[in-house]
């Protein structure tokens, strides 16, 4: 009961942050809308007992990416750019969009429809937490992707500071 | 009434209204403990108009904001003008949850918890941001952007420290990690031959910068930014700024007791005959001596109702310190005693450096996190780690 109303609050966070960020105008206003948007699906990985994702997603995108985004605008002055029109009036292309869009979920979901009635068979979770499971997972099973995936942002990383370097020759 | 008590809630129910509660009081102390010590430490007074030597100043303060006039800037972003305290402060707030006070005096025991710590510092940060951001004047804008890009930086180092710790412990329960040092007998700064004192020193040096207080408070340095983010924060909205803000003191202080100084354990875990001596014998001295010293304190004082006063809280501490002595009392006692007295010494050494060190230059505080801790903390945990599995 307490696990449904929590669901449809997060539910809720999430859509109405994220129809937010691409209604809004100012920039720092979508901002703040994604970050509310990324705490509500952080809220519905709570409520999954995936622990370390919700705490991994707020560490991650809101205390990382959502910050390094929030500098940025507020040193760029976008005042100039929210005072723009950002609509483009094209109703006819937009509505054959919609349309299709929707057209096409409502054949899927009619597709899926007799998987959503019958609970799949969940596996218990494990005495030792998901944590250590996922750790095995990554550090055992999983260990040459990671260290590539690692190496990958190596690289970046090199990357950008060799293109934010002065070049001094 | 009995199914109430043995309701699994109960505790941390309980327990959570009391944080609510007693946070703030907690608070007002400390502001008062800090300026009466900064005030010893350069040979002043310090407060001393209300109340007898200055105990009722912050309480008078805090009524002071709580009546005064709520004032926004006309230009100011409205909304988040006055919701981005409320950011600081819950999170502040949510980080006490996880921490165990003792074996069985806490909210919650998550898996993650020490997760759950740096996940809130991370969102309070939101906090510190928009409350700069939607001011709408540059010194508060400069202020945050200061104070972002430190905890930013410092968040790194802290966590590079907090994984050496985790290491040693195997967990990320805060509860856990406690009893594995009970479990081993030593706490986890003097553990593996005394290597793990370097993750400690790192995580201590970005706790202070993380907390923006001396040496690291270039986010309010006051005689260049007026007073850093909250410049036009006034009355109680600045109030909860401040709350927050020792709130983390409270945090950071608390998580460096549990991953390093052996929670709500006694010094000594593994000596079996300091049992009696640590549990009953520090908290009866601590508590009757300073009870004692109130009495013939109390004589010097100028007025009776002060004399009454001086001679009735020394009465309450012996009285205290006789619980103490009571053995079904101090089974429950003593282990949060413990956690409280190592806390209020990480807040008496925070208030000790203010009083001591200058304040660091910009460069100087980026130099420091970037070019000195995080090496160190990534050496920290290859030394560690090494000595941990050739232990094993």
């Amino acid at each position: 009961m307490l696990d449904t109303m929590f669901f449809y609050m997060f539910a809720l966070l999430a859509v109405a942050g994220a129809i937010l960020t691409i209604t809004m105008r100012s920039a720092v206003h979508c901002a703040i809308s994604l970050i509310a948007s990324l705490a509500g699906v952080a809220g519905l990985y709570l409520l999954q007992k995936a622990e370390f994702l919700f705490a991994v997603q707020l560490v991650l995108y809101i205390g990382g990416i959502m910050v390094l985004f929030l500098f940025v605008i507020m040193l760029v002055n976008l005042d100039s750019a929210a005072k723009e029109r950002q609509f483009h009036r094209r109703w006819a292309g937009g509505a054959v969009a919609a349309v299709l869009a929707g057209a096409s979920a409502l054949w899927l979901l009619s597709k899926g429809a007799p998987s959503f009635g019958s609970p799949v068979a969940q596996a218990a979770p494990s005495p030792d937490g998901n944590v250590e499971q996922l750790a095995d997972l990554l550090f055992r099973q999983y260990l040459v992707p990671f260290e590539l995936a690692s190496l990958l942002l190596l690289v970046a990383i090199v990357g950008s500071v060799l293109m934010a370097k002065k070049r001094t020759s | 009434m009995e199914t109430v008590i043995s309701h699994p809630l109960f505790v941390p129910l309980l327990l959570a209204l009391c944080i609510i509660a007693f946070a703030p009081l907690a608070v007002a102390g400390t502001v008062l403990l800090e300026r009466k010590v900064l005030a010893d430490i350069q040979v002043r007074l310090g407060p001393m108009r209300v109340g007898p030597h200055g105990v009722l100043q912050t309480i008078a303060d805090a009524i002071k904001m709580l009546l005064k006039e709520d004032i926004i800037p006309d230009d100011s972003n409205k909304g988040m003008f006055k919701f981005a305290p409320v950011i600081s402060f819950f999170t502040a707030a949510i980080c006490l949850t996880v921490v165990p006070f003792s074996e069985r005096l806490r909210v919650a025991d998550t898996n993650v918890g020490l997760l759950v710590v740096s996940a809130m510092s991370a969102v309070g940060i939101l906090g510190i941001i928009l409350g700069g951001w939607s001011s709408n004047s540059h010194y508060s804008l400069l202020g945050s952007l200061r104070s972002a890009a430190q905890l930013v930086s410092y968040e790194v180092a802290l966590g590079l420290a907090l994984i050496s710790g985790v290491m040693a412990a195997g967990s990320l329960s805060m509860v856990e990690i406690v009893r594995q040092q009970q479990a081993r007998g030593i706490w986890f700064v003097f553990d593996n031959y005394g290597l793990m004192i370097l993750p400690f020193v790192i995580y201590f040096i970005s706790s202070v910068a993380e907390t923006n207080r001396a040496p690291f408070d270039l986010p309010e340095a006051e005689s260049e930014l007026v007073a850093g983010y909250h410049t036009e924060y006034s009355g109680f909205r600045w109030g909860i700024y401040m709350l927050a803000e020792y709130l983390n003191m409270f945090v950071v202080g608390s998580v460096a007791i549990t991953l390093f100084l052996g929670g709500w354990l006694r010094p000594f875990p593994n000596v079996a005959w300091l049992e009696i001596p640590m549990n009953y014998g520090v908290p009866v001295l601590f508590f009757g001596l300073s009870g004692l010293w109130c009495l013939p304190a109390s004589r010097k004082l100028p007025s009776a109702i002060h004399k009454a006063g001086l001679v009735f809280i020394g009465l309450c501490l012996i009285l205290v310190a006789a619980v103490f002595a009571i053995p079904v009392a101090n089974a429950a006692l003593s282990a949060p005693f413990w956690f409280f007295f190592k806390l209020a010494t990480f807040l008496y050494v925070l208030i000790w450096m203010r009083g001591t060190f200058p304040r660091y230059r910009y460069d100087q505080l980026m130099d420091i996190g970037w070019k000195r801790m995080i090496p160190l903390g990534l050496a920290a945990i290859l030394l560690n780690a090494l000595v941990g599995i050739l232990r094993t």
